[in-house]
């Protein structure tokens, strides 16, 4: 069995991770290296400069204005997406008529709404920000037209407004990701053994009870690895697609919506500046290195094996 | 080699999946019927449970509302002509102009983009799954020196902020010639398919059983011919999930083409799209515009309608274990 064991394990890893090594570790290790160079992108000449182009990042407003609004992304979104996806679950799986036969019972109808939620996931994020950025139209969109018709004067300017623009990037990406966290919370709930709810309830719990003393601490390990996934989508391609798509600049107006994936692809590819690029890039790793840490150390707690 | 019969069941199989789909049974029912310690319509019925069950009714539909609404506005847009578009946005077609469609077909580039996505998806999913299932599965069941590191590697590589790796691959894939090229897309493409796709495969790959492998061995098999003839086959459900979940990442990218392919003539879909939008708002197209977007749409929501069941597996597999 041992035969030809070593050249049969390099033969199948040798062109996998050639590739992988070239085009992904390879451009990370680089792009680090970049940050203390003061190469263009332009010309293959640069130069070390050690710190400048960090000393430069914490100067540039701009950048702390993409930093903060990354940071309402990736705090924000995942709160108000995760909690509605969990009463929406809960409601589906636990906020059923009772009926014989069962302690606690999802809703009537149940399985046709989580087919409905799941709809924008399925969506490239670029088509739903598109289809969005025509919705905030202040003039022919649907948003305006539906305030229109029942009778609302409030024509907000959306995408255009500075301090609504942001929110309403935001909004988008709630839109379309609450239908896969209830379809995924919705299946850790219906792995929870009934038995917990009929003793809870027995004992005379309420539904908020029983919420927050089973189906929460049950179902905390899903809970956490959707928050690190969802994190990382705010963080990297979804704030990008959504950002670059639907706001004016694009970031704008008046850099109120730049995140820092934008800056990064700014800097690079509009201002001819890589290696500045990278150095924002770096600091965008800090920050989602930073990220995923502290959700796991805040999940820190014992396993309930059930 | 490994013997691993854990008792963990595949990740497809996990329990709860089965009923998360579920057609007009609500999960839960459905799982009572295993345990039966339930009794038996004992419970005093309370007034709680009704007028939540109307609140919980009525946050549900709005939100199923709030889904579907914006998809049907689009659907209703893309048949109206440019002046009720402006006029009216919330009102019906007078008229289908179904123009609208063929406009966007073929003056406006969409057969062209869908046919480059469905070149770039068609060869990265299948070298996706390749070479994904060879590592996972060398990864799964040899022990030699190095596979904890290499595991690592690649699952490093599904929470790093890929923007960063961009600005140096642009130029590493015009050094090597393949910058706005198809075969260049693809390659990159597989290259970030890869951690998600071991990260997953190697996991499925452990919970298979090995005394089949190992019956191949002692009939002469070599490594190669039992990992292709008995192995691969074995591992369908979990290739079916990582497949779904690559594909609708694959033929949904909006990043990676943006950055490193933006040649005209070889855009993709989601990234056409949106130059569409850029170019056709200055020329007022909007009811062509409208068509394209709801004609993007439209395979992968049917698709989803189809393989209901396999998508909600495929994507939400990951994220389960």
């Amino acid at each position: 069995m041992q035969h030809g064991k070593y050249r049969f394990i390099v033969g199948f890893l040798v062109a996998p991770l050639v590739l992988y090594a070239v085009f992904v570790i390879w451009p990370f290790i680089q792009s680090i290296y970049y940050s203390f160079t003061d190469w263009t992108g332009l010309s293959p000449d640069f130069k070390m400069v050690g710190f400048a182009n960090y000393t430069r990042m914490f100067h540039d407003d701009v950048f702390w204005k993409s930093l903060e609004h990354s940071v309402y992304f990736v705090v924000l979104l995942p709160l108000v997406t995760l909690s509605l996806a969990l009463f929406f679950a809960f409601m589906l799986n636990v906020g059923g008529r009772r009926r014989k036969g069962a302690a606690v019972t999802g809703v009537r109808g149940a399985g046709f709404y989580k087919i409905a939620y799941f709809f924008p996931q399925v969506l490239s994020i670029a088509i739903v920000a598109l289809l969005f950025r025509f919705a905030y139209n202040p003039n022919d969109g649907a948003f305006n037209g539906a305030l229109k018709a029942v009778g609302i004067t409030w024509q907000p300017e959306w995408l255009g407004d500075p301090k609504l623009a942001l929110w309403a990037v935001m909004a988008v990406l709630v839109w379309s990701t609450v239908g896969f966290f209830v379809v995924l919370f919705s299946a850790g709930m219906a792995s929870i053994p009934k038995d917990f709810y009929e003793a809870a309830l027995l004992d005379g719990a309420g539904r908020a009870t029983t919420f927050f003393k089973i189906t929460l601490p049950l179902l905390w390990d899903t809970i956490q690895s959707g928050w690190v996934y969802m994190g990382i989508m705010a963080l990297g391609a979804e704030a990008f697609a959504t950002v670059q798509i639907m706001t004016v600049g694009p970031g704008g107006p008046a850099y109120s919506t730049t995140v820092l994936p934008l800056y990064v692809y700014q800097s690079a590819f509009r201002d001819a500046n890589a290696a500045y690029a990278t150095t924002i890039g770096v600091a965008l790793l800090i920050v989602t290195l930073l990220f995923a840490a502290v959700v796991m150390r805040l999940g820190r707690r014992e396993r309930l094996e059930y | 080699m490994k013997t691993t019969e854990t008792p963990d069941t595949p990740p497809s199989a996990a329990p709860g999946s089965d009923s998360a789909t579920g057609g007009g049974v609500p999960g839960p029912g459905r799982r009572v019927s295993k345990d039966d310690s339930a009794p038996e319509g004992k419970k005093a019925k309370s007034t709680e449970g009704g007028v939540l069950n109307v609140f919980s009714h009525g946050m549900l539909i709005l939100w199923a509302f709030m889904v579907v609404l914006p998809l049907l506005w689009a659907v209703m847009t893309s048949f109206k002509d440019d002046g009720s578009i402006f006029g009216s946005p919330w009102s019906l077609p007078h008229k289908l102009h179904f123009e609208n469609w063929s406009r966007a077909w073929n003056q406006a580039h969409m057969s062209d983009y869908f046919a480059n996505t469905i070149i770039v998806v068609g060869f990265s999913l299948l070298g996706t799954l390749v070479l994904g299932s060879m590592v996972a599965y060398v990864l799964a069941r040899f022990d030699f020196p190095g596979n904890r590191f290499i595991y690592y590697l690649f699952v490093a590589g599904m929470s790093f902020p890929i923007m960063l790796a961009l600005v140096p691959l642009f130029y590493v894939l015009n050094n090597m010639g393949l910058l706005n090229t198809l075969p260049g897309l693809i390659l990159t493409y597989i290259a970030y398919s890869l951690p998600f796709t071991v990260f997953f495969l190697t996991s499925f790959f452990r919970t298979l059983p090995t005394s089949i492998a190992e019956a191949a061995f002692v009939d002469g098999a070599s490594h190669t011919r039992t990992f292709f003839q008995i192995m691969l086959p074995m591992a369908r459900p979990g290739l079916i999930s990582v497949g779904i979940f690559n594909f609708l990442g694959q033929w949904n990218q909006y990043m990676l083409p943006t950055v490193l392919n933006t040649d005209p003539d070889k855009k993709v879909l989601s990234q056409g799209l949106v130059e569409l939008a850029t170019s056709q708002g200055y020329k007022g197209d909007w009811s062509g515009l409208f068509a394209g977007l709801v004609m993007a749409m439209l395979p992968v929501l049917a698709a989803y309608i189809v393989f209901q069941r396999q998508v909600v597996q495929g994507l939400t597999a990951g994220a389960l274990k």
